[in-house]
């Protein structure tokens, strides 16, 4: 046995380790939760590591899960060892290949990062319901419970794989165990190799499709022999079983690490079991030593490691003989069925023995099934405990469900939330934090020490909200002598960290500490006033349980140390300084000793600055004494407004005071649908500064509005006396464009990021003061109440009139009141100003398909909903139904909506005479273009349906019921550019060729923005990316040439940051065009590596150089004779090197790959000026006579020009 | 005829010398400069200003955002390694020893004295031939005496001297009070050679954003007369080298330096004018020149109109000045 080695990975990594070791070819594609095995491998691979057989394995991402699939079972085919991670909605696409494989008894192995599928709602956590829906695909199912586990199954997946030829899905649960970071003993190569018989793989090269030695799969079978051919292979099914439970016999002489296919744990004479497999089986195992132990129960619990094919024999003889009852755990929901999977085999598989007489059981067991865990819903030993008492009723309930509290139908299990198994020697922290603070980094670092320089055992888990910006972290931390099997939250802290104060004024965060424990908080106040800087409630809960209190100004410190905003190394430093983890000095010397391993790489400057931080912490870190009173006057703030709807208040904030898990099943709406306009009552107040208007010199441009990201500045124009009740502070001036109006710029205080890129847009400048803008930005907290006083006021502010609003230039266009507001996207975020542009020219009346992405998740993460209402109750209409499918779902409203629109106008036709002509005839003819005449139409609506409700048939009820649709509906098909090149571009295509009026906006980062930055076809030549560590070596796919090559589709490329102008007139003529349109609009994003206070010089900069250039496509131009080809970019004016070197995405090339760097900036101008040259010719051509050549007429068409 | 100058304790092939400039940045064409005649290559600045701000931000950009989100908890790769500035630096300095046959002067702009050490050291180790210090910062602090300022440019010139065994050159500006003064201090503290002067890019601002923009612009031959007076006033007088730099763009200008008693005579704006090839015209000129004359060599005529060796020395002193003052007020 080789000398152990031990390292500290998430579960990700440890699957990736093994399955990269065995590979050679790997074809991935991002799905949280398992993007980063597939990043993990492009990493090594792009650094020239090498598998067990001596090469680096082809890592190779794909277009779609799908893709990536075919693309594996073509290698396999071909005889490579071959693997993919996947995960959720992935697996499901890869499922027909699946089935594929299967079928032709390929050896693979995938592993899979368990996830929910999207149902009522997406959610990115983890269940098996994923891995449930591809339990009949012929794979076989190996489940891990651990990291450990992770990378032992793996190596043991193998070689049951290459034995058994059946391929192996193996899974463990997303989030909770794939990114919870555990120390664990690495496998060595000399164990890898051992588990794996080289005969076998050569069996499965010399199966290869092989030109010298052809054979033929995937024939085409008929009725008379497809059935005996499917059942040629069950001899294999029923040898699996055994041959899995050898190769663990293998491992275990290997590593001294026993598995079975089913492990019990608990007393052996047991009368009630649970029987559940991953993370659930740990939380199990230790709750039932503990049962055993300290109460005197006699229970057990049986951990499913092979899932499918599901062993009959080895399940039955696991379990005690006495067993009496059983629970078996699904963390999954079939709805309709007699029970979840799992359930299901465990029953059938009883019966079966009970019949066959090869079962030891007096008498049948009670077999009774419950669900857990849905969506990484907490699992906790108190649930375990509570099917436990379940089970000892005479009449356990059936098809329970447990950690939640079903008041509708009366499922769930009560559970007692204080009953905890801990044993005393676990070190338990808890870290609050902000996500642009570097919490949780500082905590993945402070969990390698501490495993690397003691026996410890170590776990980390890691929370986040659903926010991009200004999210909240949470780190929990166990450290102990013994093996933690503790896949739960921790709720019983020996240390708690609050890295903001912010946190206090929302959350009971001393809850959650133990009596005696340590509570370590970073504050601004000066020492003798953080005590009453605590609210009430927290100082209580100190006194009462005795907390000892250490505060620190890590901002202060981290500033001094030239940190910046990143308080990181400083609170990692207080916690070891106090913790006691580690011996005081020695904790420093290993702090000192990573940053100087972690950040050497980067540069001595970063070494240094990170060491001063450490040597200035402990020169500031203080003890706050506690006095034996209360006496704070504060206390902790309502989570929303009590002004707030029901809803809000009593759901959403709930949810936003991180109560969500107490709430019950009556809470939520059955099927998925949830309230609009719910963002504005979520108050964050994330903003250091925000921006202050200088009424006195601005000119009333709008493009601070526009920029806006979060919808938090706004621009009203309003009659002079509704001043009259105005706060003594609210500003305002003339308008400019309405003569005898007032013009006023209100900041949302509290909704404002901060995010300084309205400050970039203002082109304004003091000529006194050059210093000075019409906006600049000011400390958020004095000016906090004063603001939120003159919003509510402007809030009351009568909306302009629509259709006095000239929407072709920004000044006025930005009066529209934008219906998409206080979205979580990241702090000055390069897609929702165009998101808000639509939501402004036309939410009114837009209904949305919206692809999954950062849009889909900044549009409707929950607890709030950014998507909004007009004073008439009129908002965009929104959905997201899938990643791969967003057009065919948009198309398919615009079907639905085009067919209710007809089946109005027939009606209306039919019923002429009822109604009265001239209005018949008005509602079916008049133009519906401009914003007065959609108003007209409506107000003719309104009219008929008065008229309607008069007339008793059946044709005027169903006319009332679809009346509106005879105002023009928007169709809106939004997503970002993963969905639009790649995995949606089949669907994308189709609709563009369908010459449907739907309006297609491609929000294009130019990567996969919401998974951390995968390349897609979209990313540039030379950029860098996850999984283009050496920059992408070939040219950005030409999405809009593409599109035009259909002729029929309107197309426009647009940067607003570059031409605010340009990119309104292309909204305004895709909307406008009565067929399909598609507007590719360049989207700034973080994932760029860019100073995102500037974006809009990164964005002027992009297309001055010519490496985005701007154009409208209108076929409607032809019809006039004209080119439909407008190039609103000039030609390249400064080298394109000057703008890639503004991206660390390019930059970095010149540090990782200086020949790549010079190589790519070559090729990337020669891209840029081929592609401007193409583009000047084609913009150039002469079209007049294209109009001779259709009918000889020529026409004038509205809007074209 | 001979070509050939000294310097720095070399023989060069010429007396042209590649000054710190962009050019240096590309291997390829300080080869060619190389084999073109190219006497010796000072390499471009390394700035520590610089190069902290480089890593900040580098460390700025992969870290913002990261560890926020579950689904995007970083942005980009992880990679073992960057090669930050420093090491692309000296990169350079290796592979312009290893592919061309003139001595490589390293040029350091520091900003604290750890880093006028370390990185001179690490420049030194790479294979540089030379290391030019390229004193420089505008001190803005009204408190500061102008002795202090040159105490602390003696006292970095001095630690790094201490350190190192290779030639050290000083790159300095015209600024002084009394320049005569500091750069005999540097000498007395074993310069091996003043490089006058420095040409700083100066700010301008843009009338129509109202916005302090630099402006870059490269050198005219109008620009060397300054270097052209000190340093015949320095020749014979003080105990180092002495090289020209700025307005130097044909070989007339170069010949003026020489005449005046520079050693070499540093070029970068007639390259990015000319090309490189430009260099061959330099060396034929300069050819054409001493045939003319009949100098058998370089060193033949170097200082033959330093202020030591003209009949009329208060040609380089201020009544000279008065003097062009009166003549071109009187051409108006």
């Amino acid at each position: 046995m080789s000398e152990k080695r031990f390292i500290t990975v998430d579960g990700n990594e440890a699957a990736a380790y093994t399955a990269y070791r065995y590979s050679e070819v790997i074809a991935i594609y991002p799905i949280t939760p398992s993007s980063p095995m597939g990043e993990f491998s492009d990493e090594w691979a792009s650094k020239g590591i090498k598998n067990i057989w001596g090469s680096i394995p082809t890592v190779y991402e794909m277009q779609s899960e799908g893709g990536a699939a075919g693309a594996v079972h073509g290698a396999l085919q071909a005889g490579a060892l071959t693997t993919t991670f996947t995960a959720s909605q992935g697996l499901l696409l890869k499922i027909p290949n699946m089935y594929k494989i299967a079928g032709e008894l390929t050896p693979t192995v995938f592993n899979i990062s368990a996830r929910t599928l999207s149902t009522h709602a997406l959610s990115i956590f983890g269940d098996h319901s994923d891995i449930n829906a591809a339990r009949q695909t012929g794979f076989a199912l190996l489940a891990s419970s651990t990291v450990q586990e992770i990378m032992d199954m793996g190596a043991i997946a193998w070689s049951a794989t290459l034995r058994s030829r059946i391929p192996f899905l193996h899974f463990f649960d997303g989030f909770r165990t794939s990114h919870e970071v555990q120390k664990i003993e690495v496998l060595p190569d000399d164990v890898l190799s051992q588990m794996v018989d080289y005969e076998l793989v050569k069996a499965h090269k010399d199966r290869a499709l092989s030109p010298d030695h052809p054979v033929l799969r995937g024939t085409a079978q008929n009725p008379d022999v497809f059935f005996q051919n499917r059942e040629t292979m069950n001899k294999y099914y029923d040898d699996c079983p055994d041959i899995v439970q050898e190769e663990m016999d293998k491992f275990a002489r290997l590593t001294g690490r026993q598995y079975h296919l089913f492990d019990y744990v608990g007393d052996p004479n047991a009368e009630n079991v649970i029987v559940i497999m991953a993370s659930g089986a740990d939380v199990s195992r230790d709750t039932v030593e503990y049962l055993n132990k300290n109460l005197g129960k006699k229970v057990g619990v049986l951990q499913v490691h092979l899932y499918r094919p599901f062993s009959i024999k080895h399940f039955i003889a696991a379990l005690p003989k006495t067993t009496k009852k059983i629970a078996v755990l699904d963390r999954t929901k079939e709805p309709g069925a007699t029970g979840e999977p799992l359930y299901l085999d465990v029953v059938s598989a009883v019966y079966e023995a009970m019949q066959d007489g090869t079962a030891p059981f007096e008498k049948i067991p009670n077999i009774i099934g419950g669900r857990y865990g849905l969506s990484s819903k907490e699992f906790t030993p108190s649930m375990v405990k509570s099917i436990f008492d379940n089970l000892e009723n005479s009449k356990p309930k059936k098809h329970f469900t447990t950690g939640i509290n079903d008041d509708v139908n009366f499922t769930s299990l009560d559970f007692d939330p204080t009953f905890n198994i801990e044993p005393d020697s676990v070190f338990r922290g808890l870290f609050y934090g902000l996500g642009s603070d570097g919490t949780v980094g500082a905590n993945k670092n402070s969990i390698k020490i501490i495993g690397d320089n003691t026996d410890y055992y170590c776990q980390g888990y890691f929370e986040y909200d659903s926010k991009k910006s200004g999210s909240i972290t949470i780190s929990h931390l166990r450290f102990g002598p013994d093996l933690i099997r503790a896949p739960y939250k921790i709720t019983h802290a020996k240390f708690l960290a609050c890295h903001q104060t912010i946190f206090l004024e929302k959350y009971d965060l001393i809850k959650n500490l133990v009596k005696g424990g340590v509570f370590l908080l970073n504050t601004p106040f000066p020492k003798d006033e953080v005590w009453n800087s605590l609210p009430k409630s927290q100082q209580k809960q100190i006194i009462d349980k005795k907390i000892k209190v250490y505060a620190i100004d890590a901002q202060k410190v981290a500033e001094e140390s030239g940190m910046g905003r990143r308080i990181n190394t400083i609170m990692q430093t207080c916690f070891f300084a106090i913790s006691g983890v580690l011996p005081g000095d020695q904790a420093i010397e290993e702090i000192k000793k990573s940053i100087r391993k972690t950040y050497g790489k980067k540069g001595e400057n970063v070494v240094k600055m990170n060491l001063d931080a450490v040597d200035n912490t402990l020169a500031n870190l203080y003890v706050v004494p506690v006095p034996e009173q209360v006496t704070s006057e504060w206390d902790t703030f309502p989570a929303v407004s009590p002004k707030a709807p029901e809803f809000v208040k009593y759901v959403e904030g709930e949810i936003i005071a991180g109560r969500g898990d107490e709430l019950p099943v009556s809470a939520f709406p059955i099927d998925g649908t949830w309230p609009t306009g719910t963002a504005q009552y979520e108050k964050r107040n994330i903003a250091l500064e925000i921006p202050v208007w200088d009424e006195s010199i601005c000119i009333q441009c709008g493009k601070c509005a526009l920029v806006c990201p979060h919808a938090s500045i706004r621009i009203k124009v309003y009659g002079q006396n509704i001043l009259e009740n105005a706060p003594p502070t609210f500003k305002s001036m003339p308008s400019k464009d309405y003569k005898g109006e007032i013009y006023s710029i209100q900041i949302a205080p509290e909704d404002c990021t901060g995010c300084k890129v309205c400050v970039e847009s203002c082109p304004v400048v003091d000529k006194k003061n050059p210093k000075h803008k019409a906006l600049d930005m000011n400390p958020q907290i004095p000016l906090r109440e004063q603001e939120k006083v003159n919003w509510d006021f402007f809030l009351t502010i009568p909306e302009k009139d629509r259709s006095t609003i000239q929407n072709t230039n920004i000044r006025q266009q930005q009066i529209q009141q934008p219906l998409f507001e206080f979205s979580g996207a990241c702090a000055g975020c390069g897609e929702t100003p165009y998101v808000k542009l639509v939501s402004q020219m036309f939410g009114d009346r837009t209904v949305i398909a919206n692809a999954t992405g950062c849009s889909s998740i900044y549009g409707a993460n929950l607890p709030t909903t950014p998507w909004t209402i007009n004073k008439n109750g009129k908002g965009p209409a929104w959905n997201n139904s899938l990643f791969e499918d967003n057009a065919e779902f948009g198309l398919g409203m615009r079907l639905a909506i085009d067919k209710q629109e007809e089946i109005a106008r027939n009606l209306l036709s039919k019923l002429g005479s009822a109604i009265g002509g001239d209005l018949v005839n008005q509602l079916l003819n008049s133009n519906q273009k401009s914003e007065e005449e959609i108003a007209s139409q409506r107000q003719r609506v309104e009219i008929l349906k008065s008229k309607l409700k008069e007339i008793n048939t059946v044709d005027a009820k169903r006319l009332l019921d679809v009346a509106d649709y005879l105002v023009r509906k928007s169709v809106w098909i939004i997503g970002g550019d993963g969905w639009a090149y790649d995995i949606g571009y089949g669907g994308l295509d189709h609709v563009i060729a369908s010459g449907k009026n739907v309006n297609i906006l491609v929000l294009d980062t130019e990567v996969y923005s919401n998974t951390g930055g995968q390349m897609s076809k979209s990313s540039p030549i030379g950029s860098i990316a996850k999984f283009a560590a050496s920059g992408k070596p070939t040219p950005k796919k030409d999405l809009g040439m593409m599109a035009m090559a259909y002729s029929n589709a309107y197309v426009a490329s647009v940067a607003f940051g570059s031409n605010d102008a340009q990119t309104l007139k292309a909204f305004a003529e895709a909307e406008a065009y009565d067929g399909p349109s598609i507007i590719i609009a360049y989207s700034h994003c973080i994932a760029h590596g860019i100073d995102m206070e500037h974006p809009l010089s990164v964005q002027k900069a992009l297309v001055d150089s010519g490496q985005w250039i701007l154009y409208r496509y209108n076929p409607n131009n032809k019809l006039v004779g004209k080119n439909p080809l407008t190039l609103d970019s000039k030609a390249p004016k400064i080298p394109v090197a000057q703008y890639l070197d503004q991206e660390t995405r390019y930059k970095m090339l010149s540090k990782i790959n200086p020949a790549g760097y010079k190589k790519f900036y070559e090729e990337a101008q020669e891209f840029v000026n081929d592609r401007y040259k193409y583009y000047s010719y084609l913009a150039q051509r002469d079209f007049s006579d294209f109009v001779k050549q259709t009918d000889g007429n020529v026409r004038t068409i509205e809007g074209v020009n | 005829m001979n070509i050939k100058a000294k310097y720095l304790g070399y023989e060069l092939q010429s007396p042209f010398v590649l000054s710190a400039s962009p050019i240096s940045q590309d291997i390829d064409k300080l080869v060619k400069l190389s084999d073109l005649g190219i006497g010796a290559i000072v390499l471009h600045s390394l700035f520590e200003e610089q190069l902290i701000d480089e890593e900040l931000e580098l460390e700025y950009h992969l870290t913002h955002g990261t560890e926020s989100f579950s689904e995007a908890q970083s942005f980009f790769p992880n990679y073992d390694d960057y090669r930050m500035a420093p090491e692309e630096y000296l990169e350079l300095i290796q592979k312009a020893k290893q592919r061309t046959n003139v001595p490589i002067i390293g040029s350091l702009n520091g900003t604290s004295i750890g880093g006028w050490i370390d990185y001179a050291i690490k420049m030194e180790e790479a294979g540089a031939d030379a290391i030019e210090l390229n004193i420089y910062n505008i001190p803005t602090d009204f408190g500061l005496h102008a002795d202090e300022i040159e105490d602390a440019y003696v006292h970095i010139f001095q630690q790094v001297k201490s350190k190192l065994h290779i030639p050290v050159a000083a790159k300095l500006s015209p600024y002084f009070t009394n320049f005569a003064n500091f750069a005999k201090r540097l000498d007395y503290v074993g310069a091996n050679s003043l490089v006058l002067f420095n040409r700083f890019y100066q700010p301008d601002i843009n009338v129509d954003t109202l916005e302090v923009e630099p402006k870059v612009t490269l050198s005219n031959s109008s620009d060397n007369r300054i270097a052209l007076r000190w340093i015949a006033i320095m020749k014979g007088r003080i105990n180092l080298d002495l090289a020209a730099t700025g307005g130097i763009l044909t070989a007339k200008d170069a010949i003026k330096m020489l005449l005046a008693g520079a050693n070499v005579t540093m070029m970068f704006a007639a390259f990015a004018r000319n090309g490189l090839d430009y260099m061959k015209t330099l060396i034929a000129d300069l050819h054409q020149w001493m045939e003319e004359k009949e100098y058998s060599s370089v060193e033949e005529f170097i200082g033959v109109m330093s202020q030591k060796n003209v009949p009329n020395p208060s040609a380089y002193e201020r009544a000279q000045y008065m003097k062009a003052l009166n003549e071109y007020k009187l051409n108006f």
